[in-house]
Order: structure tokens, then C-alpha cells, then sequence
């Protein structure tokens, strides 16, 4: 028996502890996109309940705690499982080679942080089966009901909080410590693509911010079992307290979720438009501006709270100083494609639709600043709009057209491009479909996180899920991209775009296990 | 700098984290001196500390308080202002009573909050005696008058000329027996 | 099966003409909601005219900068000039959104002296008012039975926006708001007045209004305050000076009426008919519109020991509740005969059949004695 064991034992978990030892910045980077792919997916089938149940006025298919349970959860898994560990993930993979190092500095750590959320995640969606079920109380858990009012499930919540935390921090280190120290010889920090300067920054606003988020669910887990009263006017807290701290946390983790998007495309469109990227030094201060910015806005978050009129003034002009370095980084972009010679590969599409929405959510974002109006826009459908703007056509389109661009190098295998182009029209078409009706409700009143609604609100509430359903859909069309394009995909050359310029393309394709193990000489170059 | 506290090493770096985290913890605290400087929130400040025999209304400006009393989480208590409203001239010294009485078979001990609306006016709300500087033990079914003396600042703000004072009654029985606060 | 795919599309056909899209922020009946709603436009069109340039330099050169179209790249990469131009052009923009933007928002803190102060008090899910140094006050609970919430009815045109009692102000006073809450954050949101402020428990807010119009203005709670938020609407009905007097007159009776009520002689009949209404609006939330409950946070009623049980013991609990178990004390809420009521509904409903009877009297009773 020993013998036939061993055997099984070897077999399968050769390739298998492969994944599970590894410390090679490819392998992880892998895990992490594959890791963010299914979590976009569990994340997704949130969604799809929460427009079901809102695709007519009236209650349907579920009971109003469970469809909170679904906001939430649809909330915490798309911002913790998909959006950021997709972007650890890109930077594990393109960090190393765009700099020419030949790993992250902390292989081992490295490890460590991924593996942490597998499991952190498999706590989170363990309370869906709890009894009193998972967290209801929206994503931003706002005392007192995420303490005095909250299920049992709370604490675990908390847990898988700091896991996630956890992650973050060690991942934040490790992109640190490697850009710093294991630049190829010669190359300098004005040297540094646009990527690894945005990932640079947003590392550190992970490292600044993600503390003060432990620091906040630690005190909502005393609130619930120590008796402490940080949340609680009974004992002299302040439910606003939270809020505030939260959102010390909360704003600049937006950026967090946006800025090395924002590289992602600084490399995608000089590539296509086969032209240098115009005004590099003015797009590294943008970043730099931006992440200063966003630890100084958080409490327009918090306009109806009943702030003084000082306190609303302040709040309101920093965040609309926001849109200044914003509007440069879009004004750049546009100058970059300006006399270019440019072609509309998949990259390049899902780049030029993420200028575009981006910008139409920022613009909203403008319009959310202005405190007078946002007593009329908050909590409505308007800001639903807003954010979703940012991040789907915004983070989620730039992580999938990074991944278009450099697929072909990881795998060494070129995707099918008229199935790409399918796949950007669709969602094109649904995000803006799912997304675009929600201001309209929101300004005509509908609130969000709410299952049933008034009858005026009905019309494009089932627009928005009908481009819901199209959007989910569609990328399931990825998926078989992906799927289609590792196991049968065209071999790729060595360039795949004929304006890529930068050290991940000077590597073979696909790019070896080892990469860099000499350090490139630039000069050459 | 000494090469382990440099931001671009693991250890300078997973210190910032430890401080970020005492941060978020540190601001609990200035969160309430920014409370009180700016008056956010209508938080009011503890037992007036001045010469109180000096206060005289020394001016003829009314001014116009009103007086709201919450239990929260709809506690089996009646609790109740013996006038929602009164009119004063600011610096005048004035005692109002608050009913309370515990409706339930138990005895509980009560915590009363006090806010302040407008915000800006808590600051010149001066309680010299008040049943919310202490917790308040009461016997199952026991009634009592509750006491407040207070004066309104003659610096309150000119264009202010109604203020409310709000009490929110929390139940901390549980709290008071586990001896933490 | 044909009935029924016939209902659906009724209701799918018959709200569309009943009333038209609505996609845009309400004018509103007060000063402050139209120079909000001036100020959203304002920005709205700043917003859209850059936009238009900002897409319009870039589909222009999308079309003109092509490949395909055989255009060579140039080889510019940067220029200080027009990077300090275009982060000039926008903070002068933002300056000139600010100055409307901070004028409006002192309007809104205006202090000057209120005729009338109603107390606002949000409770998990319903509001309550109470208007300060009148000795009136009310609940103000989701009036849309729940056939049409489940789809079993046709829904009416005010669906989740009505209300049992209304907040009725007078037209021309200006009306102050306190708000606070009873257990989490709401936050009371009138699109019409502009106004929406959080009800923090523990703490009060204030926020005004002074209505030019009569009319019935409605809005819902905006924060996400558990399982029913989306139902505890705002219903705020604003009339003429003298009706509104009449009407507070007539609220200070009622009150005095509903405490003669309680020494009527109520039949069993009455008090269970009275009794299914009063379950409807406030217990059914939790225990059920069946009385099944959803154990184990909201036991069931059908077949429940207690309210098969002795008397006494089920009206204390409906009276005084158990609130480390998230039972509200309706002694504070509900009327002594909505209490009796509810409790002979209780007892005589479902699997229920112990044919007691509770009197209003018999609860005034306890709560005296208490």
C-alpha cells in the first residue's frame, strides 16, 4: 500500500507543489491573475442576483437580508479578491521584467502573500452559510451596524479583513523593496516605465492606508466582544468616528484600485500609437499629486453627516483639486495618440475605452465633489454609477487590456483577435448599457443598496440588467479566449506589437522560466 | 539614516506599517480634541469649571432652548423633559428636570448622551450640574427627576438664536456590570 | 399558466404610459432645491462641453492618425508649455464652480430663527416625528400592503413611497429638522426640499426648509440601515397655515381620542380585524406576514408556546419587548388598543386557536402598573 501511495502522492502533486512552493515572480503572478479571474467570477454571480432582483419593482427571488448579504459580499470580493490581487498579480509578472531584475526581491514572501488569500477568501464566503448569514451591512460597514446590529459572521469578517490585509502589505513591500533595489544597473528612477512608477506609488499608499483598515476592523471586533465603545455613544464613542477612519482608509484605497491602471495604459498607448508617451515627467508628478491628494479628501464621503460649513468647504475644494493631475494624465494620453500612427488591437480598444469612461466617471466624480449637489447625489444610484464607472471601464478594463498586451509574451502564444475584438464591443456595450441608466435613476431619486424600488425607477432598472446579464456574459468570452489562446493560440513572435519598446520585450517568447539572471545592458539598448 | 530604517528596506518599511497601524488607533483620540475644538458633532464639554457665582444675566438677549430626550434602542423607559422649551436670556442660570422612570422588572443602569444642534453652539452651552456627568443606576420601576443646570455663553454667535440640547438614554447595564467602559 | 403571463405583461406595459421617464434631479419647491438643482446643471454643462473637447481632439484624432490611413508617427514627446496650460485652464474652471458652489452652501446653513422645530427620529424601519413644545407625535410607517411588495397585487402609484400618517408642515414658515436615530444610521432624504441628513443615534442634526408650494413630497431613507431599508419612506404633505392648524388640532384630539378608546369594550371580532392591520405594518417585517418567523433570529408566532401560552407572558413581551433580542418595546410605539389588538390576532390566528381575547384595558393596566 505504502508503495501504490507514494506513487499517487508523487504523481499529481509534482505538477501541483509546483504552485504551491513556488517563489518564481512568473508563477505567482499567474496565480494571482487566475485567483482574481475566478473571484470576478464568484464576485459576478453576486451581481447577477442583486439585477435579478431588481429587474422589476417587487420582491422576486430574494429575501431583502440576503440581497444585502449579496451587496456586500459582491462589494468586499470585487475590490479585495478581484481588482487588487489582479493588479499584485501584474505587477509580479511585468515589475521583475520591466525592470530587468531577475525576481521580486522577496521570493519567499512573495509566496506567503498569495497563499494568504485563498484563504482568507474561503473564510469570507464560509458565512454565506452561516446562521444570521454573511455581513449585511454594506462593504464600508458602518457602525453601529456592523457592531451592536451585525450577524455573528461579523467577526469573521474581521478576520478574513486582516488576511487580506495582511496580503496586501507583504505584497506592497515586496514591489517596494524589488523597485528600489533590483533595478538592471544604469537605469534610474526617471528611467522607470510608467507601470512600475504607478505600481511604486500605489504601494505605498498600500502600505500607508491598509493598516489604518486593520486598525478600524480591530476596533469594530472589540466593539462586538470586549465591550470597548470606539463606535458607541453609550460609552462615549462616535458612530461618525468610523467614518471618518474608514475613510482615511476607503479614499485612498480607490486610488489604490485605479492608479496602476492608470500605467497600464501609459504603456498600452505609445505602443499603439507608435509614438513616445508625451509628458512622462508631468505623468509621474500627476501620480505623485493624486496619492498626496487622496490622503486629504476623505470626508466628502461624508457630507450629510452634519460637518460645520468649514469643515464641508475644506472637503469640497481639495477633491475638486483632484481633478486637476487627473485631467493632465488624460491630456497626456491624448497627446500621446495625437499624430501617432496608431492601429486598434484589443489592447489599444480596452485602453481608448478606459480614457473615455474613466474620464466620464471622473467628471461625475467632479460633480459628486461639489457638497451642496451631493446632499441630492449621495447614497443614490448617481454615485453607483460614478464608481462603477471607474472601476469596471476603469481598473477592470485596464487589467484586462494589460493582460491582451502581454499575454503574448507570457504565453508565447498569440490570442485570436477577432474573438478580442467580439469580447471589447460586448462589454463596451454592456458596461455602458449596465451603467450609463444608473445616473438617470440616481438623480430622479432611487437609493442604493436597496432590493425593491419605486415604479418611475423601473424602466431603467431593467435596462441596466439587461446590460448586466450581457456584460456578465461576455466574459465567459474571455475565459475561452484565455483558454483557447494557451492551449491553441498562433505562436507569437518575439515582438508581438510593433511598437512595444521596453525591457519585458527584449526576453524570449514566450518569456523563460528565468528571466534576467544577468542584469540587461541598457547602454545597448 | 541607518540603513534598516531607510523606506526602501522590508524593516523601514513594515515600521511604517506599524505606525500606520498606532495611527488609526491614535486617531480616536484626535478625533475628539478635533470635536471639540470645532464643536463637531454637538459634543458638549464636561462640568463648567469658572466662578459660578460670578454668572449674573448681564444682558437682554433671549435666546430660545429646547429640550429632546431619546432612549435608544426603544428601551421600556419613559424619559421625558418636564418643558420641551424655554426662553433665557444668555449668562442667566437656569435648572430644568428630566423625568425618568424605569418601566422594567429589572434594575438598569443608564448612561444619558447629550448633543447639541446647531454644532457650533455646544461650545457655549455651559453645564454647571448635570445627571449626564455620572451613569444612573435605577431600581426595576423606580422614578426619578433628573437635574440640569446650565447657562448659554453671552459670546454665543449673534445669529444664533435657537439651540436645541438633546439626550439619547443608553441602556449600560451589561456594560456596567463587566466593568469596563 | 396564461393568466398569469397575461398579469406580466400588464405590468409590464401598464406603468409605461402611466408616467413618464424621469432622469433628471427634481427643481424641487424650495429656494435652496432650485439653486441646488441650478448648480447640478451648471456643473452638468461644464462637465459635458469638456467632455465634447476633450473626446472630440480625440476621435478626431483616431480618424485622422491611423495606420490605415497610411499616417507616419511624430516623435514629440513632451512640452511644458501646454502642460502648464492645461493644468491652468482646469483649476480656473474649478475656481469658477467653486464660487456658486460655496454661496450655496452657506445658504443651507442658514441659523436665522425657525417657526416651526419637528424632531425627526429614525428607528429600524420607520420614522418617527414629534413636533417639539406641541405634545404631538407620531410613527410614520410604509403604508404599500404587502400583496403588492410580493407581487400579488397590482402595485399603485406610490408604491413604496406612501405612508400611514404623513409629516404635515405649513407652506412659507421655515420648518427646522432635528434628526436623530434610535438604533443605527438612516438618513432622511426629501428630493423636492434638497434635504438629506443623517440620523446618527446619540447625536442630533439639523437641516431646514421652507416650502413654497402645498403638495405631498416623498423620499426614502438613504443609508443603509439593515434588512427593511428600502422600506420606510418620507411622505411630507405641505398645506395652507389655517389647514395646518386644524390639522395639529386634530392630532392633539386623536391623541386624547386614543386614549379613551382603550376604555371601549372591544369583541374579539374587532380587536383581531384592528389586529391584522397592526401585525401587517409592524411585526410582519420579522415574524412574517404567515407567522412563520425566521428562526432562529425572528421566532415564529404559528404555533409559538408563548402565544399559546398564558396571556400575561405574551403581553409582556409585545409591551415591553426583549431588546438584547432585537424585540422593540411597542409599549412605547403602538396605542393600548393596537397592542391588544396584535396580541388577540396573535392568539387567534394560524394554527392559533386559543379564542383569548386581550382587552385594551387589560394593557393599559400592565403599563400602568409597570
Amino acid at each position: 500500500m505504502s508503495a501504490h501511495a507514494e506513487t499517487m502522492h508523487h504523481g499529481p502533486a509534482k505538477g501541483f507543489s509546483r504552485w504551491i512552493l513556488t517563489t518564481n515572480h512568473k508563477d505567482i503572478g499567474t496565480l494571482y491573475l487566475v485567483f482574481s479571474l475566478i473571484m470576478l467570477f464568484i464576485g459576478g454571480t453576486m451581481a447577477f442576483v442583486i439585477r435579478a432582483e431588481l429587474f422589476q419593482p417587487g420582491l422576486q427571488l430574494v429575501m431583502p437580508e440576503f440581497f444585502n448579504q449579496m451587496t456586500t459580499m459582491h462589494g468586499l470580493i470585487m475590490i479585495f479578491g478581484a481588482v487588487m490581487p489582479a493588479f499584485v498579480g501584474l505587477a509580479n509578472w511585468q515589475v521583475p521584467l520591466m525592470i530587468g531584475a531577475p525576481d521580486m526581491a522577496l521570493p519567499r514572501l512573495n509566496n506567503f502573500s498569495f497563499w494568504i488569500l485563498p484563504f482568507a477568501f474561503a473564510m469570507l464566503l464560509s458565512t454565506l452559510f452561516m446562521p444570521g448569514g454573511a455581513p449585511d451591512f454594506g462593504w464600508t460597514f458602518y457602525a453601529p451596524l456592523s457592531t451592536t446590529y451585525a450577524p455573528p459572521s461579523v467577526t469573521f469578517f474581521v478576520f478574513a479583513v486582516h488576511m487580506m490585509g495582511i496580503s496586501s502589505i507583504l505584497g506592497a513591500i515586496n514591489v517596494i523593496v524589488t523597485i528600489f533595489n533590483m533595478r538592471a544597473p544604469g537605469m534610474k528612477m526617471m528611467d522607470l516605465p510608467l507601470f512600475v512608477w504607478s505600481w511604486l506609488i500605489t504601494a505605498f499608499l498600500l502600505i500607508a492606508v491598509m493598516p489604518v483598515l486593520a486598525a478600524v476592523v480591530t476596533m469594530v471586533l472589540m466593539d462586538v466582544h470586549f465591550g470597548t465603545s470606539f463606535f458607541s455613544a453609550a460609552g462615549g464613542g462616535d458612530p461618525v468616528l468610523f467614518q471618518h477612519v474608514f475613510w482615511f482608509f476607503a479614499h485612498p484605497e480607490v486610488y489604490i484600485m485605479v492608479l496602476p491602471a492608470f500605467g497600464v495604459i501609459s504603456e498600452i498607448i505609445p505602443t499603439f500609437a507608435r509614438k513616445p508617451l508625451f509628458g512622462y515627467r508631468a505623468m509621474v508628478l500627476a501620480t505623485v499629486a493624486i496619492a498626496f491628494l487622496s490622503f486629504i479628501v476623505w470626508a466628502h464621503h461624508m457630507f450629510t453627516v452634519g460637518m460645520p460649513l468649514a469643515g464641508e468647504l475644506f472637503f469640497m475644494y481639495t477633491t475638486m483639486l483632484i481633478a486637476v493631475p487627473t485631467g493632465v494624465k488624460v491630456f497626456n494620453w491624448i497627446s500621446t495618440m495625437f499624430k501617432g500612427s496608431m492601429t486598434f488591437e484589443t489592447p489599444m480598444l480596452f485602453a481608448i475605452a478606459f480614457i473615455v469612461l474613466f474620464t466620464i466617471g471622473g467628471l461625475s466624480g467632479l460633480m459628486l465633489a461639489i457638497a451642496p449637489a451631493d446632499f441630492q447625489y449621495h447614497d443614490t444610484y448617481f454615485v453607483v454609477a460614478h464608481f462603477h464607472y471607474v472601476l469596471v471601464p476603469g481598473s477592470v478594463f485596464g487589467i484586462i487590456a494589460a493582460v491582451y498586451y502581454w499575454l503574448p509574451k507570457w504565453s508565447g502564444k498569440m490570442y485570436d483577435e477577432k474573438l478580442g475584438q467580439w469580447h471589447f464591443w460586448l462589454s463596451f456595450i454592456g458596461v455602458n448599457l449596465t451603467f450609463f441608466p444608473m445616473h438617470f435613476v440616481g438623480l430622479a431619486g432611487m437609493p442604493r443598496r436597496i432590493p425593491d424600488y419605486a415604479l418611475q425607477f423601473a424602466d431603467f432598472n431593467m435596462l441596466t440588467s439587461l446590460g448586466a446579464f450581457l456584460f456578465g456574459t461576455t466574459q465567459l468570452l474571455f475565459v475561452y479566449i484565455l483558454i483557447k489562446t494557451v492551449r491553441s493560440g498562433k505562436k507569437a513572435e518575439q515582438l508581438p506589437w510593433e511598437g512595444a519598446r521596453g525591457l519585458e520585450w527584449s526576453v524570449p517568447t514566450p518569456a523563460p522560466y528565468h528571466t534576467f539572471t544577468t542584469p540587461p545592458d541598457l547602454e545597448r539598448k | 539614516m541607518r540603513h534598516w530604517l531607510k523606506p526602501s528596506s522590508p524593516s523601514g518599511l513594515i515600521l511604517i506599517v506599524v505606525l500606520m497601524f498606532g495611527f488609526g488607533f491614535a486617531l480616536v483620540p484626535l478625533y475628539d480634541v478635533f470635536c471639540e475644538v470645532t464643536g463637531l458633532n454637538g459634543k458638549t464639554k464636561g462640568a463648567y469649571q469658572g466662578d459660578i457665582n460670578a454668572l449674573a444675566a448681564n444682558s437682554d438677549r433671549t435666546i430660545t432652548v429646547q429640550f429632546v430626550a431619546n432612549r435608544n434602542d426603544n428601551l421600556p423607559w419613559g424619559f421625558y423633559p418636564e418643558q420641551e422649551e424655554i426662553k433665557l436670556t444668555v449668562g442667566e442660570r437656569k435648572q430644568i428636570h428630566f423625568s425618568v422612570n424605569n418601566s422594567y422588572n429589572r434594575a438598569v443602569v443608564a448612561q444619558a448622551i447629550p448633543s447639541v444642534s446647531p454644532p457650533q453652539a455646544a461650545d457655549y452651552l455651559n453645564k454647571i450640574e448635570c445627571f449626564c456627568f455620572q451613569r444612573q443606576p435605577l431600581a426595576a420601576g423606580e422614578a426619578k427627576q433628573f437635574p440640569l443646570v446650565f447657562f448659554v455663553d453671552p459670546a454665543l454667535p449673534e445669529e444664533i438664536s435657537k439651540l436645541t440640547l438633546s439626550y439619547t438614554l443608553f441602556d449600560i447595564s451589561e456594560r456596567d456590570a463587566s466593568g469596563v467602559d | 399558466m396564461c393568466r398569469r403571463l397575461h398579469l406580466f405583461c400588464l405590468a409590464l406595459v401598464l406603468p409605461a404610459p402611466l408616467l413618464a421617464l424621469e432622469f433628471n434631479m427634481p427643481t424641487g419647491v424650495t429656494d435652496t432645491s432650485q439653486s441646488v438643482f441650478n448648480l447640478h446643471m451648471t456643473i452638468f454643462y461644464i462637465c459635458l462641453a469638456i467632455a465634447v473637447v476633450v473626446f472630440g481632439v480625440m476621435m478626431w484624432s483616431i480618424y485622422h492618425h491611423r495606420k490605415s490611413r497610411g499616417h507616419e508617427a511624430a516623435q514629440f514627446h513632451g512640452n511644458i508649455l501646454v502642460e502648464v496650460i492645461w493644468t491652468t485652464i482646469p483649476f480656473l474652471i474649478l475656481v469658477a464652480i467653486a464660487i456658486p458652489s460655496t454661496i450655496t452652501l452657506g445658504d443651507l446653513y442658514d441659523a436665522s430663527e425657525s417657526d416651526i422645530d419637528i424632531q425627526v427620529t429614525g428607528h429600524q424601519w420607520k420614522w418617527h416625528y414629534k413636533y417639539i413644545g406641541e405634545d404631538v407625535d407620531f410613527f410614520s410607517v410604509l403604508a404599500t400592503p404587502r400583496e403588492e411588495i410580493e407581487n400579488r397585487k397590482k402595485k399603485n402609484p406610490n408604491y413604496l413611497l406612501e405612508v400611514d400618517n404623513p409629516v404635515v408642515v405649513p407652506v412659507h414658515k421655515k420648518v427646522r429638522f432635528l434628526f436623530t436615530s434610535n438604533d443605527v444610521i438612516h438618513a432622511w432624504w426629501v428630493p423636492d426640499l434638497a434635504i438629506k441628513k443623517d440620523a446618527i443615534p446619540g447625536f442630533i442634526n439639523e437641516s431646514w426648509t421652507r416650502i413654497k408650494e402645498p403638495g405631498v413630497y416623498r423620499g426614502q431613507c438613504a443609508e443603509l440601515c439593515g434588512k427593511h431599508h428600502a422600506f420606510m419612506p418620507i411622505e411630507v404633505k405641505a398645506v395652507s397655515e389655517s389647514e395646518y392648524e386644524t390639522w395639529l388640532a386634530d392630532q392633539k384630539a386623536a391623541q386624547q381620542a386614543a386614549v379613551a378608546a382603550a376604555d371601549k369594550d372591544w369583541s374579539l371580532e374587532e380587536l383581531v380585524n384592528t389586529g391584522a392591520t397592526v401585525y401587517e405594518k409592524n411585526c410582519a417585517a420579522c415574524h412574517q406576514a404567515d407567522g412563520s418567523g425566521m428562526p432562529p433570529t425572528f421566532p415564529a408566532l404559528d404555533g409559538s408556546s408563548i402565544v399559546q401560552g398564558e396571556k400575561l407572558e405574551h403581553m409582556k413581551i409585545v409591551t415591553n419587548g426583549r431588546v438584547e433580542k432585537g424585540m422593540p418595546a411597542f409599549g412605547k410605539q403602538l396605542t393600548a388598543v393596537d397592542i391588544a389588538a396584535v396580541i388577540t390576532f396573535e392568539r387567534n390566528s394560524w394554527g392559533n386557536k386559543t379564542g383569548d381575547r386581550v382587552t385594551p384595558a387589560e394593557i393599559q393596566d400592565l403599563m400602568d402598573k409597570q
